[in-house]
């Protein structure tokens, strides 16, 4: 048996146990699905990791490393290949792997760690036939990082998210030819270092307000045909251009992978496609917590970190019995903050609230109102969808609020 | 005259103006940390990067390694078939170096593998 059971060793998951040890609590078992901890960070071989976290530019693996040592010198407990099939309201975990046959664990508390999927082909409706050299980007960075394959030698990527930027340099490197990287919105979702050192460095073309709307080719990919799109995102006619290529790389969004918490009948926020969760980032089902790509996708691990430590901590208080004053107050937003981590606050204390935005938008200030009164306001030069905000809310300003609304407001020059 | 760049130092990703007379940088503008400064320095006389990718071990498994420090951006893709041709014997631990002084720089691993 355990007190804490975390589903999932990726870095939301081993951050999580960490923090939940380190406040007392001794029983915790991880189930990972995967053959190693880690989670996704063994196949994100660029660096770029953990200068907020440790001050260094790590490497995927090497900032999994940090955590999988601490989990193995603090004797924390994990099940490598193992799959959780469900979960109950009531915390009842069936789970199986190869060792053990099918198992059951009822823990006093659980963290839900699970990550995300990326957003698939068939969720994008592209005509055309259904060749060989179609993938996502993290499918061709797995094989390419891990198994040692190279999927293709002429590559379009549709989709301009992180993924898909550093699969292009990627690629470059191992010896083939990127020919565009296609960008349905008049921005990339990418961050700004990423466009400049992935691809700028090699000349590869961003192509903005433009799709993908055939692909050509019978056993295997042999072009696709771009075109522009209007501002509704609809294909311009007449602006089509044909590629030739033997590869379409996907990368258009990931979806946190919540089938175990919607049957555990947790609550799902439209928006995020995670859990709704408080500022302990517990779910609506008491003792179960959500943090890291499952709960909202992160740009930056380093924050999942974070997020994760804030989720073991609560879970390890929960366990322990520790209540605090309870209050209830709903954080709204405008549409122009699309929306926020956590989505309720529960309890008297500093709360950050982490927050995206719908699209680009300049010289603006951040205004967070109870009622009709402005409890703070933050200007910011730019913001952009592709970049996590937040926001801290002292004690103080909770004290007597009923209801927090997030506004994104125009600054007067 | 005036140069235009993104900073790559961190995910901030600083929108920099470097102002170049006779081939040296001598002004810095938009950083917001010393080290934006420092990247435009040097990216607009002697630009570096960093390499990460694999090699393929004995026995076929695949390691990630990393030069552990920049080397000329002009001499990556060289380094990328210096590193392609690197066959390590497991087993191996992060930080071990597979490679020492390519272009400056040590090949080192960023993972264990037994």
């Amino acid at each position: 048996m355990a007190d804490l059971v975390i589903i999932g060793g990726g870095p939301a998951g081993m951050s999580a146990a960490i923090a939940a040890y380190k406040k007392g609590v001794r029983d915790i078992l991880i189930l990972e699905r995967d053959g190693a901890l880690g989670g996704i960070l063994q196949q994100c071989i660029h660096n770029g990791f953990g200068l907020h976290k440790f001050g260094q530019e790590l490497t995927g693996p090497e900032y999994a490393l940090q955590y999988e040592n601490q989990i193995k010198e603090l004797g924390i407990r994990y099940k490598l290949n193992t799959m959780v099939l469900s979960i109950t309201k009531d915390k009842v975990i069936t789970a199986t792997n190869g060792e053990d046959g099918i198992f059951k664990l009822r823990p006093k508390a659980i963290i839900l760690a699970m990550g995300c999927r990326e957003r698939s082909k068939g969720a994008l409706n592209i005509g055309g036939t259904r060749p060989a050299g179609i993938y996502s980007a993290g499918t061709a960075q797995k094989l390419v990082n891990m198994e040692g394959y190279m999927p293709g030698k002429e590559v379009v990527i549709l989709g301009s998210g992180d993924i898909g930027l550093i699969m292009a340099r990627r690629m470059t490197l191992e010896g083939a030819k990127v020919k565009a990287v296609c960008e349905l919105m008049p921005y990339s979702g990418g961050l700004a270092r990423n466009i400049e050192q992935c691809l700028c460095d090699f000349d590869i073309p961003l192509k903005l307000s433009h799709t993908v709307v055939e692909i050509h080719g019978k056993e295997r990919v042999s072009g696709v045909t771009i075109a522009k799109v209007d501002e509704n995102k609809k294909p311009i006619i007449g602006t089509e251009e044909y590629i030739a290529c033997d590869t379409l790389l996907l990368s258009v969004g990931l979806i946190p992978e919540n089938e175990l918490s919607i049957g555990a009948s947790v609550s799902i926020d439209k928006i995020t496609g995670g859990a709704a969760v408080d500022q302990d980032r517990q779910t609506d089902c008491a003792g179960i917590f959500a943090c890291g790509n499952v709960l909202h996708v992160h740009d930056l691990v380093d924050f999942v970190s974070d997020e994760a430590e804030i989720a073991g901590q609560s879970a390890a208080d929960y366990i322990s019995g520790i209540k605090e004053e309870n209050i209830h107050i709903n954080v709204e937003t405008d549409g122009k903050i699309r929306y926020t981590v956590p989505q309720k606050i529960t309890k008297k204390k500093d709360v950050t609230v982490y927050f995206r935005v719908a699209d680009v938008y300049r010289n603006v200030k951040i205004c967070v109102y109870d009622g009709d009164t402005l409890l703070l306001a933050k200007k910011k030069v730019k913001v952009a969808p592709g970049e996590m905000e937040s926001i801290k809310l002292s004690e103080d300003m909770l004290a007597n609020c009923r209801k927090l609304q997030f506004k994104l407001e125009e600054v007067n020059a | 005259m005036k140069r235009e760049l993104t900073c790559i130092v961190c995910p901030i990703g600083c929108s920099l103006v470097a102002e170049i007379e006779d081939g040296k940088v001598v002004s810095v503008s938009g950083n917001t940390c010393p080290r934006g400064k420092a990247y435009a320095e040097t990216e607009c006389v002697a630009p570096k990067r960093t390499v990460t990718t694999t090699v393929r071990c004995i026995g076929g498994r695949i390691l990630p390694v990393k030069t552990d420090r920049t080397i000329p951006k002009e001499k990556v893709f060289d380094a990328m078939k210096i590193i392609n041709n690197l066959h390590p014997v497991l087993p191996i631990s992060a930080g071990d170096i597979i490679m020492k002084d390519v272009f400056g720089s040590n090949i080192v691993a960023v993972k264990n593998m037994f």
